[in-house]
C-alpha cells in the first residue's frame, strides 16, 4: 500500500476485490454503488475550461497522484446540443456513455430534460465532504432543488461584448444595439435561445425567467424586425469573437468569460450589463447513467477544494461557484480576484437573470426560435 | 476435378463482391432503413412510434421550400464556378504540365491538408469586413463604402467554389489526361481550327470528367451547412442547416429524416436529368476510349 492511498480507498478496493472474486458478473453495479474508486475516472468537459500548464492539468494531476487513479480528461463538448446528440442514442437505450462526469449547461435546458427521463446518476453525497462550499445563491435551482444530480463547474453571463473605438458611445442599451444605424450589419446575437430571447425580453421590461406568449411573441418581433431591416447579421455560437477582434462586427451578444479571454489580447474590447439586465447561467457536472457515481463524486468534490478551484479559477475566466476559492487568489492573484467578470460584485449579480426552465424544453418556443435565427 | 475448379470459378466473383456489398448493407442500406422509419414515424422526442406519417414529408417541404431551392441555387452555381475555374487548370496541368505535373497536382490538393473547419475559417478573415479583398473591392467602387462580403450569399457561393474544387479538379485531370493527344493531332490535320478541335474532339473525350466533378462537386454542396453556416447570416441558410438544427435543437428526428429523403431524391432527380442531357452512352463511350 502507497503512502498516499487512504485508508477508506485501500478497504474499498479490497472490498472490490472480494466482490470481484465472489461474482464477477455482478462487479459493475456493485462496485459502482460501493465505496470504491474505479481505475479510472472519464471527464468529458469543454476546451479551454480547467487549468492548464505545460500541456497538463495541475489540479487532475494532484487528484491522480492522491487516489492513484487514471482521469481521462477529454475536451469534446462544443455545444450543449451536438453533444447531447451524441450521447443520446446509447443513453436511450440504457447503454453507458463511456463517461464517469460530463458538464452541461442549464439555459440549453438539456440537464433538466436529463433528469426527466432518467438517464442522469445521484450524487454520492457521502462522499463530497466539500459539498457545503458550494454558493448560497447556486444551491436550490428550481430544475434540481437539492443538487442531487448536478454540481456547478462555472457560471457565466450574458451581456453585451462591444468595441468602445468603433461604437463611440457605452452600449449599455438593447434597444440601441437593435436601431442605431451606425450599428447595421455589425451586430450579431447568440444562437442560444435562452441568452438571446432572455435578453431581448428584458429589454422589453419582461421577465425572462416565466415566460408567456406574450413576452415571447414582443421579444420575437422586435428581433425580427432588426433582423429584416439588416441591423443584425448573424446569430452565432462563440465565433462571435474573431469577428469582434477583427472589426467585422462592432457589438453582439456574447458570453462574459470570452470578453475576459478576448481582452488579453484585445484591451480595447469591453463587455457589460445592459442597463436593463443580464442573463445568466452554470454549467453543471453531470453523471450519465452508467457512470462510476462514487469515483464522479469524489472527483466532483475535489473540485469544490477551495486551493483547487482557485487553481482552477486562476486559469478559467468564469464565475468560480465555491466558497473561499477568491480568499485563496487574493493572495495568490489578487488580479483575479478582483476581476468582476470572475467574482462579480453582489449589485452587478442582481441585475442577472435565469431564463425559465420550462420555457426551455418547450417544443413550440424551440421551433419559433429555430425559425427565426434562419433555420 | 475440373467441375470443381469451374464451379470456383464461378463463385470468385461472387466472393470478390462480398466485402463490398457488405459494407453497403451495413453502412448504406441499415442506416436507409432506420431513416426511412424514422422519417415515417411520428411523436415527441425520445419516443418516436413509427405509423406512415407521410405528413412529414409534406410539412418539410411546404415549410422549407425555400431553403431547398436555395441550396440547389448555391450549389449549382458553385458547381459551375467551380468547373469554369477547373477546367483550364486541368487541362493546362494534363497537357502543359510536362514533368512537374504531380507537383502541380499536389499544390491543387495541398491547401486541403488542413480540416474542412479552419479552411472555411479562415475565408472569415480572408472577406472580414478590414480585410484586404473588401478593401480593395470598395477601392474600386465594386462595394460601397459600407459594402461587405462576410455574410452575404457571395461568401457562401464562394466558401462552397472552394471547398470542393479538388473534387472537380482530379476527375477533370484524370480524363483530359487519358486522351490520346494523336487524335487532337489528327483533327488538324484533317484543317479543324484549334476552337473546332477542342469542341469536336478533347471537349466530348474529357465529359466523363465533367459528369464525375459535377456530381461530386454538386453533391456534398447541397447538403453542405458549414458554408452557409460561418460566411452567412440566416438569409443564406441552406437544408443542410435546417437538417442540423432539426435534428440536433430541435430534437425532431422525423422531420430531419424526412428532410433527408427529399434532399436525397432532389438530388438524385437532378442527376439523373443531367446524365441524360450528356448522354449515358458517350460517357461511357469515353471511358472506353
Amino acid at each position: 500500500m502507497s503512502e498516499g492511498m487512504s485508508r477508506k480507498v485501500f478497504l474499498g478496493r479490497a472490498a472490490a476485490g472480494g466482490a470481484l472474486l465472489a461474482a464477477p458478473g455482478l462487479f459493475r453495479t456493485a462496485a459502482a454503488s460501493a465505496a470504491t474508486l474505479p481505475k479510472t475516472i472519464t471527464f468529458s468537459n469543454w476546451p479551454l475550461y480547467i487549468d492548464v500548464k505545460k500541456k497538463t492539468h495541475p489540479s487532475i494531476d494532484q487528484f491522480a497522484a492522491k487516489y492513484h487513479v487514471h482521469v481521462n480528461y477529454i475536451e469534446d463538448i462544443n455545444d450543449n446540443d451536438s453533444f447531447f446528440g451524441k450521447i443520446e442514442g446509447p443513453l436511450s437505450q440504457g447503454q453507458s456513455v463511456g463517461r464517469d462526469l460530463i458538464v452541461m449547461t442549464d439555459s440549453s435546458g438539456l440537464p433538466q430534460r436529463m433528469i426527466q427521463l432518467g438517464w442522469l446518476e445521484k450524487w454520492d453525497k457521502a462522499a463530497m465532504p466539500h459539498f457545503k462550499d458550494l454558493v448560497a445563491a447556486q444551491r436550490h435551482p428550481l430544475w434540481d432543488p437539492h443538487r442531487d444530480y448536478s454540481l456547478p463547474w462555472q457560471s457565466g453571463m450574458t451581456g453585451i461584448g462591444y468595441d468602445p473605438k468603433k461604437v463611440g458611445y457605452e452600449l449599455d442599451s438593447i434597444d440601441k444595439l437593435f436601431t442605431d444605424p451606425k450599428l447595421k450589419g455589425k451586430v450579431t446575437l447568440l444562437t442560444e435561445m435562452a441568452d438571446t430571447m432572455g435578453l431581448v425580453m428584458l429589454s422589453n421590461g419582461d421577465d425572462p425567467s416565466h415566460v408567456t406568449q406574450k413576452s415571447w411573441d414582443a421579444a420575437k418581433a422586435k428581433i425580427q424586425k432588426a433582423v429584416k431591416s439588416g441591423q443584425i447579421r448573424q446569430f452565432t455560437g462563440n465565433d462571435y469573437a474573431p469577428l469582434l477582434a477583427n472589426g467585422s462586427i462592432y457589438a453582439c451578444f456574447a458570453w462574459s468569460g470570452d470578453m475576459v479571454q478576448l481582452q488579453a489580447d484585445h484591451p480595447g474590447l469591453k463587455w457589460l450589463a445592459p442597463k436593463t439586465g443580464a442573463m445568466i447561467w452554470t454549467d453543471n457536472m453531470l453523471i450519465p447513467k452508467g457512470g462510476n457515481v462514487y469515483g464522479a463524486s469524489v472527483l466532483a468534490d475535489w473540485f469544490y477544494i477551495p486551493k483547487i478551484a482557485a487553481e482552477v479559477e486562476d486559469y478559467v475566466n468564469y464565475i468560480c461557484p465555491v466558497q473561499g476559492a477568491g480568499k485563496v487568489l487574493e493572495k495568490s492573484d489578487p488580479a483575479v480576484a478582483k476581476n468582476p467578470l470572475i467574482f462579480p460584485s453582489a449589485s452587478l449579480l442582481a441585475k442577472t437573470h435565469q431564463f425559465d426552465g420550462n420555457a426551455l424544453n418547450n417544443q413550440k418556443y424551440k421551433q419559433d426560435f429555430q425559425h427565426l435565427i434562419g433555420a | 476435378m475440373g467441375k470443381l475448379l469451374h464451379r470456383r470459378a464461378w463463385v470468385t466473383p461472387y466472393a470478390l463482391l462480398t466485402p463490398g456489398t457488405a459494407w453497403l448493407v451495413v453502412f448504406f442500406v441499415v442506416p436507409m432503413y432506420y431513416l426511412g422509419k424514422m422519417a415515417l414515424s411520428q411523436g415527441l422526442f425520445p419516443i418516436f412510434s413509427f405509423g406512415w406519417a407521410w405528413g412529414n414529408f409534406s410539412y418539410s417541404v411546404s415549410e422549407y421550400s425555400t431553403q431547398f431551392i436555395r441550396s440547389l441555387e448555391y450549389a449549382g452555381i458553385a458547381t459551375a464556378v467551380a468547373l469554369a475555374i477547373s477546367y483550364p487548370l486541368a487541362y493546362w496541368i494534363a497537357f502543359r504540365g510536362g514533368r512537374w505535373k504531380n507537383l502541380f497536382l499536389l499544390l491543387v490538393i495541398a491547401p486541403f491538408f488542413v480540416t474542412y473547419l479552419i479552411r472555411t475559417l479562415a475565408w472569415e478573415t480572408i472577406l472580414s469586413d478590414n480585410g484586404v479583398v473588401v478593401r480593395s473591392l470598395q477601392a474600386v467602387h465594386i462595394l460601397g463604402a459600407d459594402g461587405r462580403l462576410l455574410a452575404t450569399s457571395a461568401a457562401v457561393i464562394a466558401g462552397l467554389t472552394y471547398n470542393f474544387l479538388p473534387f472537380m479538379v482530379l476527375p477533370l485531370y484524370v480524363s483530359l489526361e487519358q486522351i490520346d493527344y494523336r487524335l487532337v493531332e489528327a483533327a488538324s490535320d484533317l484543317y479543324a481550327s484549334s476552337p473546332v478541335s477542342f469542341l469536336r474532339v478533347t471537349l466530348p473525350l474529357s465529359l466523363p470528367g465533367v459528369f464525375a466533378g459535377v456530381l461530386l462537386t454538386f453533391i456534398p454542396a447541397a447538403g453542405d451547412f458549414i458554408n452557409a453556416q460561418l460566411l452567412g447570416t440566416p438569409q443564406q441558410y441552406m437544408i443542410g442547416n435546417v437538417i442540423q438544427s432539426e435534428f440536433l435543437s430541435l430534437r425532431d428526428y422525423p422531420t430531419a429524416a424526412a428532410l433527408s429523403f427529399i434532399l436525397m431524391g432532389a438530388i438524385l432527380v437532378l442527376v439523373l436529368i443531367f446524365a441524360r442531357v450528356l448522354g449515358t452512352d458517350r460517357l461511357t463511350a469515353g471511358t472506353a476510349a
